[in-house]
């Protein structure tokens, strides 16, 4: 579905990649994870093409990124850290935004419908459909994004840090959520995190990101037994170990 | 010694040079965007509401003010050669040319630049820009070509409602101050203006309207990080949209001289 190979990026001096290699197969959920500044957003923006790489292949569906891209985000959906929910339109309206223009445009009836749908599924009830984005709680904000990015039914989604700023209850709730959704659609999917309750509830498998390389990967099982001392270091939240804690 | 004075000055000059550059392939790409679809008709009309309409209070009391203020200059001035019936042709003709569009065009750049680079910048740094692209929309298309397309269109609209208000201002003043008959100020206001007069400031206000969303929308998209990001990316485009319309408006003030 998705493969990397020799994925480098520099911003000016600042290596931030340095030839990362990862894949992702059809249906399977993998989560990144790695502390902040090590490049994870980065990673997610070139596979979109929101940021050029300076080396490396990116293979999508099996093609050269650039030429299938489009067909690619037709089928794809993500949820920004901060929702990024666009403020000059309704709830409904950011949720159905594919379904009201371009090429999947559907009549306004029928796309106010289905938002309400999917509004349902991350449990946002009617009365929020017709609010704007900022009179709506943090929690509440990223509920809608999940909506609009399960939208129409992706094949592939991203996560970038779906329990960010939110309460442990309210992360919980996203968890549940997006493990739900990812099993139900059958969906690829990649989540950067560094929450460790949300790696457990979301990952098949699991990449640690540092300094720009891979440092370790393995399914979900192998996570607590893999003698990794950037794994070990990070699940255990020790400030001595590998991952310098001056950051 | 010499070699850091002229890297001093070189160094300057390769940024402004590079900022051109960066800003005449942004507008190449939003123009050769606008001929294109998909077409974003509600974007569009919501811009042209926004930008047309909402600025037609601020374009009308500043030449409501410039004509009266013109009026009377042009009366002080004449009345040293006795020539005072000129003071409503030559009101109008100041006005419709130079005032109109030009002092026009800086409030709307004040007002339209200045809202549309922190409406950009915010969504550039909130992720909204990000956003549009993962669902499939082109930012290009959705937020640049839109804008543009509004501004460029209902400025001269802005300038000629513009034009007859402050053609008024100098009749009130005109009439209510400085002893003119109100039929003859009008006809000589009428008489003497010729097409073109009207003509090129409309042409002016359709290259100032571009300018000014041309520059809110780049440096809004090329918004630094955080607030501050945004802070400065208003400050720059209002900044580069009121030199531009001031320079824009000598080169086309020669241009149509020369015609
Ligand atoms: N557009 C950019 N321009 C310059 N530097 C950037 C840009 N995007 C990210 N960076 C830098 O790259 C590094 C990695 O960022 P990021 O991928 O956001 O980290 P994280 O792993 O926390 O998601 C950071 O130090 C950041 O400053």
């Amino acid at each position: 579905m998705i493969e990397i190979s020799g994925l480098s990026k520099s911003f000016g001096a600042k290596q931030v990649l340095r030839g990362v290699d990862l894949s992702v197969a059809r249906g399977e959920s993998l989560v990144v994870i790695g502390g902040s500044g090590t490049g994870k957003s980065v990673l997610l923006k070139c596979i979109l093409g929101l940021i050029r790489p300076d080396a490396g292949k990116i293979l999508l569906n099996g093609a050269p990124a650039e030429a299938t891209r489009e067909a690619f985000l037709a089928q794809f959906g993500m949820l920004f850290q901060g929702g990024a929910l666009f403020d000059s339109l309704p709830i409904w309206q950011n949720v159905a935004f594919r379904l009201l223009r371009g090429s999947l445009k559907r009549p306004r009836a029928e796309a106010r419908a289905v938002a309400l749908e999917k509004l349902a599924r991350v449990g946002l009830g009617p009365e929020t459909a017709d609010l704007f984005p900022a009179e709506l709680s943090g929690g509440m904000q990223k509920r809608a994004a999940l909506a609009r990015a399960i939208a129409t039914d992706p094949k592939v989604i991203f996560f970038d840090e779906p329990t960010t700023g939110l309460d442990p209850i309210m992360a919980g709730v996203i968890n549940d959520l997006i493990r739900g959704i990812v099993t139900e659609m059958g969906a690829s999917a990649i989540t950067i995190t560094h929450d460790m309750i949300s790696v457990r509830a979301i990952a098949d498998r699991v990449l640690l990101l540092h300094e720009g390389r891979v440092q370790w990967q393995g399914a979900i099982s192998e996570m607590d037994v893999t003698s990794n001392a950037y794994v070990q270091q990070f699940i255990h939240g020790r400030p001595e170990g590998p991952i310098a804690a001056l950051r | 010694m010499i070699g850091a004075a002229l890297a001093a000055i070189g160094r300057p000059a390769l940024d402004i040079l590079g900022a051109l550059g960066a800003l005449a392939i942004f507008a190449g790409r939003a123009v050769s965007h606008l001929l294109r679809p998909p077409f974003f008709a509600r974007e569009f009309a919501h811009q042209m509401l926004q930008i047309g309409w909402l600025s037609l209070p601020v374009v009308g009391l500043t030449a409501l003010f410039t004509g009266a203020a013109l009026a009377l200059q042009i009366y002080d001035g004449s009345s040293r050669f006795s020539a005072e019936t000129v003071v409503p042709t030559i009101t109008a003709i100041g006005m419709v040319r130079e005032l109109g569009p030009v002092l026009g065009g800086l409030m709307v750049a004040a007002r339209v630049a200045s809202s549309i680079a922190a409406e950009i910048g915010t969504m550039k740094v909130t992720e909204q820009i990000d956003a549009l692209v993962t669902l499939s929309t082109d930012p290009m298309k959705y937020l640049t070509v839109p804008r543009i397309l509004a501004a460029t269109l209902s400025l001269p609209l802005l300038v000629a409602v513009g034009d007859v208000i402050g053609i008024m201002g100098g009749w009130m003043i005109g009439t209510g101050r400085l002893g003119f008959n109100s039929a003859s100020y009008l006809k000589n206001t009428w008489d003497y203006l010729e097409f073109w007069d009207v003509g090129s400031g409309l042409v002016k206000g359709a290259a100032f309207g571009f300018i000014v969303a041309l520059m809110g929308c780049y440096y809004g998209m090329t918004s630094g990080r955080g607030a501050q990001g945004v802070g400065r990316a208003t400050k720059s485009a209002v900044v580069a949209a009121s030199i531009g319309i001031l320079a824009a408006n000598y080169l086309l003030t020669e241009v149509f001289f020369a015609a």
